[in-house]
């Protein structure tokens, strides 16, 4: 593990964590100005979250360990993921030890913590919630590994750097037909497991409908901040993986500042992008009623069969 | 054209054939899934065209003109007006459910690439490769008119079981004689005409096109 790796792997954890408020506000902003509203200010993530660790910490007398551990390790592993994706550099520290499948079972922990904390406080909604996250996270789950196994066959790595540099080295393979094929599968698992419109409706109370909100409505003060960031954090998360595994160019494949700072910049401007569109789509659609969402995931889990499929048998 | 685009363009618009079949039996709305119909059968031109485009035949981009106008607009334009003439719910109705459809579905297509394994091994020309997706396309059209209940969605799976007919032909033999074509085409048309007055029939009969339904004979 090089000095220079660790320095890269840690300056992406600080400027995701930095930058994943901001993103929320932007998406906030679109999705305002859109309907004809003046919107929040940008800032106005982290000043909701500056608000919430001022607050005291209120916590049931019903509630047991897992309750009180939830929001550490639903941020933790948001945290390591975001030191292993490769956003600034092909040449991250935490890189030889973070494949796919470490990825995958990272984010998967953060959401069974959570789950299990809105079991904890014995809550009806808390219990809904937790129980349609997992029935959405049963089929989302699988759709994200088979999606990432696409690239990785043609790569003959399961290294999420490796993958990159590999669709760097061959552009022509970015528009193959199982990269498509597996970008769609992941962009609709992105809008499923980061709970945004048609899935989820970040913004609603409504009982009937919520997902995220439900599990997260037993927390308060301190840990409710936490649980934000860690939302906020694994969009960014997502979004990146989506962009840099995709649309690779502008990555840096040294640890030089200079290139560093100039994948920061292609990094931020693809994520905005991608945020801007899960924006415009938010509000152009209505969010799809419970039952139908297993057949929109149970859809994108087949687009990463027939990628997995098609590079096996097409390539 | 380069080799490498020839190969992406190819397998992109196969590829494209397949997916769309996928689609047909994910959507619920009949005028929809008809539409994804002529969408499929503008991909088939188009993987003709490149065929022909790449090997210099200009008789094989003629004919990938002759299957966009019949297979994009006049077949789907058939289909369109039974399903409008239909005042019946305008959604589909299957005996199995969308994603159990969906996974039965890759399951045939892993069939297909399995059984072609052959096939496949004879040449390795990209042509030849493709060919277990016209494969997959005819066997999900089978799974569509052994699961749906109206008798207008087996007219749609009529067709792209014929898309995946034509998608095979085209890999296999690298185009097919125009008067060969032109039968085939005439074929279609008057399948799909014979369909359209029987499923009028149908419905003026019995009042619906259910076919679940027709299965009791009555005096």
């Amino acid at each position: 593990m090089s000095l220079t790796g660790t320095a890269v792997a840690l300056l992406q954890v600080v400027l995701t964590i930095a930058a994943a408020p901001f993103l929320v506000g932007v998406m906030r902003l679109i999705r305002a100005r859109l309907e004809g509203r003046v919107g929040p200010p940008i800032v106005q993530p982290w000043r909701d979250l500056r608000k919430l660790l001022g607050k005291d910490r209120m916590v049931s007398d019903n509630t047991g360990w897992v309750f009180s551990i939830a929001p550490l390790v639903l941020l933790a592993s948001a945290t390591l993921v975001a030191g292993i994706v490769p956003f600034l550099s092909t040449k991250s520290a935490l890189d030889q030890v973070g494949d796919l499948f470490a990825v995958v079972y990272l984010l998967l922990l953060g959401t069974v913590f959570l789950s299990l904390a809105g079991l904890d406080a014995g809550t009806a909604f808390g219990g809904m919630g937790s129980s349609r996250a997992m029935t959405i996270t049963a089929i989302a789950e699988p759709t994200v590994l088979v999606a990432i196994f696409a690239l990785s066959v043609s790569t003959g790595s399961s290294n999420l750097g490796s993958i990159v540099a590999a669709t760097l080295a061959h552009p022509a393979t970015a528009a193959s037909p199982e990269s498509l094929l597996a970008f769609a599968a992941l962009a609709v698992v992105t809008i499923a497991e980061t709970g945004r419109i048609p899935v989820d409706n970040p913004n609603t109370h409504l009982e009937l409908t919520m997902i995220h909100e439900a599990m997260v409505l037993e927390y308060s003060g301190p840990d409710l901040a936490l649980i934000e960031l860690a939302a906020h954090l694994r969009l960014v998360v997502f979004l990146g993986l989506l962009s840099n595994l995709f649309v690779p160019w502008g990555i840096a494949t040294t640890a030089q500042p200079l290139q560093l700072l100039g994948a920061a910049v292609a990094v931020a401007v693809k994520i905005v992008v991608l945020a801007a569109v899960i924006a415009i789509v938010e509000v152009s659609m209505a969010k799809v009623r419970l039952f139908r969402v297993p057949e929109l995931l149970a859809a994108s889990f087949v687009l990463a069969f027939l990628a997995v499929t098609a590079s096996f048998f097409l390539a | 054209m380069s080799k490498t685009a020839f190969v992406q363009l190819l397998d992109l618009a196969a590829g494209l054939v397949l997916v769309i079949s996928f689609a047909a039996l994910w959507l619920r709305r009949l005028a929809t899934v008809a539409r994804m119909i002529a969408v499929q059968g503008l991909a088939l031109a188009a993987v003709a065209a490149v065929i022909g485009i790449y090997e210099h035949e200009s008789e094989l981009v003629g004919v990938a003109v002759l299957v966009g106008i019949l297979r994009a607009g006049v077949l789907p334009g058939l289909i369109r007006r039974a399903v409008r003439a239909g005042d019946e719910l305008r959604e589909v109705e299957s005996i199995i459910n969308v994603p159990a459809s969906l996974l039965a579905a890759s399951a045939l297509t892993l069939v297909s690439y399995a059984t072609t394994r052959d096939v496949v091994a004879l040449s390795p020309a990209p042509q030849v490769r493709a060919i277990p997706l016209g494969i997959a396309v005819v066997l999900i059209g089978m799974l569509m008119i052994v699961t749906r209940r109206k008798a207008v969605l087996q007219m749609m799976a009529v067709l792209m079981i014929d898309n995946g007919i034509a998608l095979v032909m085209f890999l296999g033999t690298s185009g097919v004689p125009l008067a060969i074509e032109l039968g085939i085409a005439s074929d279609v048309l008057l399948a799909v005409f014979i369909l359209q007055v029987l499923t009028n029939r149908i419905r003026t009969k019995f009042g619906g096109t259910d076919l679940d339904q027709l299965r009791a004979l009555r005096d």
